[in-house]
């Protein structure tokens, strides 16, 4: 019995060898460590996999954290501990390039993929939809500047779309979308509900004069009902749609092309959101897709030069890439040289 | 008593006997209620169960077989470097994908434009050139002739067969276009489309293309996770119970170490995960994403479950069995290790199953450590990269390809099934070695 209690007494020093083991300095290691957007994961793993088999380096590692997220954990420092690549369905932000240079982050390669449009989808056993921004300001707005041409703001009084335009279908207006933790839903507020917002002067005009105000009044989305959120599950968003032929949903372009049998995309301002229609820039609600790379750790985690060359080959990202297949809408022919070009020559990132 | 008072008073007309058989139907009836209550909540409980296994079940049974296409390949020996016998590394570096893109040009020579060509070779999954490789690897006699072999389609192919899209939409509302229909039922008039039981489900690790993609990684990752957790949590919980139970002093400091594991046990999971990540993660140096880290993080979740049910069973031990011990001259170490334990133990036993249970169907913490990522490859120690199995639900139930929904699906039938495996263990363990008194 007093081994089993020389055993007991033995696991405290037994976890604090664990750890030591472990602990230390962090060793160097031998995959390439990506975190960032849950929008652009879906296609930088089907790189990071064909980049796994078809080399002798270990498969990346992919971490979903969402844009935010994935750019904090990337410009915590610089060495091993931390992060290769970040994805981000947004440019980084001045703060956060701040934030990486004072933690000796310093030399940043950006590299844009592609683009995403973000669609207001619905089932196909209802009618195609056709919007403009301005309907999908009014639809999804908390306040909205008064109907009868009053001052000030009134509480979104609209409960179908018909109310909005009486083209609209007499449904019950009901959208699915992300929360606000999600960088699809920063696009859609920024591209479609601020778009629709600039459609009134008086809306346009404060932005000028109180920019806080502002983004209040074309920021906010109602709480009444009328817009659901749904989580970051785009998928399921997809399946729900297709069950309730009255609802509207909001998500990437990946998922409308994935599920065409099943849901269709409403015409924007008179532009069907298609891949030829993003890809020229009519369609008005798309975004960049980003990848930042670390340019201080190429030469010390194995891979980071051939991920960037797989990343930016044609049959990647190129037309006919296999990124198209999956979504991706990829950039002009200029622009995608300039990016490809960027991670070659190791182009640094100045935002200040 | 006299007997004529006594029937007068008792009589069946009497108020006094009316009022209390009807009290007595009343409560009866009460009772009736009362139960019939409890066994519809039995059944309600019991439905939703049948539901939610019957909806998985369903779904997920197309993931258990995966369509594949019979295609002829000329393993044409000046394809490979040098002569028989071959090298490995020639065998591993010939174009397995020309080759495979040339038997399928064989097989439809009508089929010249290249677009077309381009959704031809799409009929057949991406990753079929590594398992041909694999194949000609294991049986290097394959070099020179043409064989007719069982190649996996891509993802849409399985789905069409499935009966999972609708062939008579318009071509554009799908993803196979017409033309490729028209191939697959010209292959399958061939007989060389089959269903076959998806050996990839179970060996192979995480992939983008789901017909490749597997639960092996994320299987394995919980395992790790998990007996890393087992190791840590039972005996420290364990431990932590006997001491609080049978030797600690009764004052303020053990009070409030009392109250702070109760409090622990209903702190939110996602807590544990961030303490992970600024402790073990920033602190310690330890590595991101690696089921040692994840293993103790799930281990401090799960003390307090384990220590507070552990307590339960020490207290439910009778005091007659430590005193009896005590008075045959034991010491207190002894009542308790010899007599105590022994008898506490199906119970604790039944504390840490939950405990486990508990930490096998948790993401949250693992999203702060990393754990919640994309990796492909099948992990072989406690420090190698992993997922767990609810992250892999997670992140195949956010994939937009419509194969990953039954695969998904799938995947919640294994979770479940390691769950019933993992309690039904346990009860069988614990009739075995509990004592009744």
């Amino acid at each position: 019995m007093s081994a089993n209690l020389a055993t007991l007494a033995g696991w405290p020093a037994a976890l604090a060898g664990l750890l030591l083991l472990t602990a230390g300095p962090a060793q160097a290691r031998e995959h390439i460590h990506i975190v960032g957007s849950s929008t652009v994961y879906p296609f930088t793993t089907v790189v990071a996999e064909k980049f796994g088999r078809a080399t002798s380096f270990k498969t990346p590692i992919i971490e979903s954290t969402g844009s935010g997220g994935g750019l904090k954990l990337f410009c915590a420092g610089a060495g091993a501990a931390h992060p290769d690549f970040t994805n981000s369905s947004r440019r980084i932000k001045k703060s956060e390039f701040r934030q990486c240079m004072e933690n000796g982050v310093t030399d940043i390669i950006e590299i844009k993929i592609g683009y995403d449009g973000i669609v207001i989808a619905n089932s196909r056993r209802a009618p195609r939809m056709a919007l403009t921004r301005r309907e999908i300001f009014l639809a999804l707005a908390k306040d909205i500047p008064s109907p009868d041409g009053g001052e000030s703001p009134v509480p979104n009084p609209y409960r179908t779309w018909r109310d909005i335009n009486p083209d609209l279908p007499a449904a019950a207006i009901e959208v699915l979308g992300p929360p606000p933790t999600s960088g699809t839903r920063d696009a859609f507020v920024e591209l479609a509900m601020e778009g629709g917002c600039q459609s009134f002067k008086g809306l346009a005009a404060m932005r000028k004069t109180d920019q806080r105000a502002y983004q209040a009044a074309c920021h906010h989305l109602r709480e009444d009902g009328a817009f659901v959120e749904t989580g970051e599950n785009d998928n399921l968003i997809v399946q729900k749609l297709a069950a309730t032929p009255n609802a509207f949903g909001i998500f990437g372009f990946s998922f409308l092309d994935q599920n065409a049998d099943q849901v269709q995309g409403a015409r924007v301002d008179g532009v069907a959101p298609e891949f030829e229609n993003i890809a020229d820039g009519t369609y008005p609600i798309s975004r960049p897709l980003y990848l930042y790379a670390k340019a201080a750790h190429i030469g010390v985690i194995p891979g980071m030069r051939e991920f960037m060359a797989e990343l930016t080959d044609e049959d990647t990202w190129g037309e006919e890439g296999y990124l198209t297949d999956r979504g991706l809408i990829p950039m002009p022919d200029a622009e995608r040289a300039q990016f490809r070009r960027a991670t070659v020559e190791r182009l640094r990132l100045d935002l200040l | 008593m006299n007997k004529a008072a006594f029937a007068g008073n008792d009589s069946p007309e009497s108020p006094v006997v009316r009022r209390l058989r009807a009290g007595i139907r009343a409560r009866y009836r009460r009772e009736r209620r009362f139960r019939r209550l409890g066994a519809a909540s039995l059944v309600v409980g019991a439905l939703f169960l049948l539901w939610l296994l019957g909806t998985s079940a369903f779904k997920a049974a197309g993931a258990f077989s995966q369509t594949c296409i019979a295609i002829d390949i000329a393993l044409d020996a000046a394809e490979f470097d040098g002569d028989a016998p071959y090298q490995r590394e020639a065998i591993a570096a010939a174009p397995y994908n020309r080759m495979i893109r040339a038997a399928l040009r064989a097989a439809f020579p009508e089929v010249t434009a290249r677009r077309d060509k381009r959704r031809l070779y799409q009929l057949i999954s991406d990753g079929v050139q590594y398992h041909l490789r694999d194949r000609v690897l294991a049986d290097p006699q394959l070099i020179g002739g043409t064989h007719r072999l069982w190649l996996l389609a891509d993802d849409e192919v399985d789905l069409l067969i499935k009966g999972r899209i609708d062939r008579n939409l318009p071509q554009a509302n799908r993803r196979l276009s017409d033309q490729s229909i028209n191939w697959i039922d010209r292959l399958q008039a061939d007989g060389r489309v089959e269903r076959r039981f998806n050996r990839h489900f179970f060996t192979a690790g995480d992939s983008r293309d789901a017909e490749q993609a597997g639960i092996l990684g994320a299987v394995m990752g919980s395992v790790f996770t998990l007996g890393v957790t087992m190791l840590l949590a039972v005996p420290v919980g364990i431990a932590a119970a006997v001491y609080l139970q049978e030797f600690a002093p009764r004052n303020r400091f053990i009070d409030l170490v009392e109250v702070n594991i109760n409090n622990l046990a209903a702190v939110p999971s996602i807590t544990f995960g961030l303490l992970g990540l600024a402790l073990l993660i920033n602190f310690f140096g330890m590595p991101r994403s690696v089921p040692l880290v994840g293993g103790m993080v799930l281990a401090l979740m799960t003390l307090p479950t384990i220590i507070i049910s552990s307590r339960a069973a020490l207290a439910a031990v009778p005091p007659r069995i430590r005193q009896a011990a005590l008075a045959l001259g034991a010491s207190r170490v002894q009542a308790v290790v010899h007599h105590v334990l022994p008898l506490a133990l199906p119970g604790m036993l039944t504390g840490a199953i939950i405990g486990l249970a508990q930490a096998l169907g948790e993401t949250a913490p693992l999203l702060a450590i990393g754990m919640v990522a994309f990796i492909v490859d099948v992990p072989g120690a406690v420090t190698d990269p992993a997922t767990a199995l609810p992250v892999q639900i997670y992140l195949w139930a956010d994939s937009p390809e419509r194969a990953f929904v039954e695969r998904t699906a799938a995947a919640i039938v294994v979770l479940l099934a390691a769950l019933a495996a993992v309690n039904g263990l346990i009860a069988v363990l614990r009739n075995k070695v509990e004592k009744r008194w």
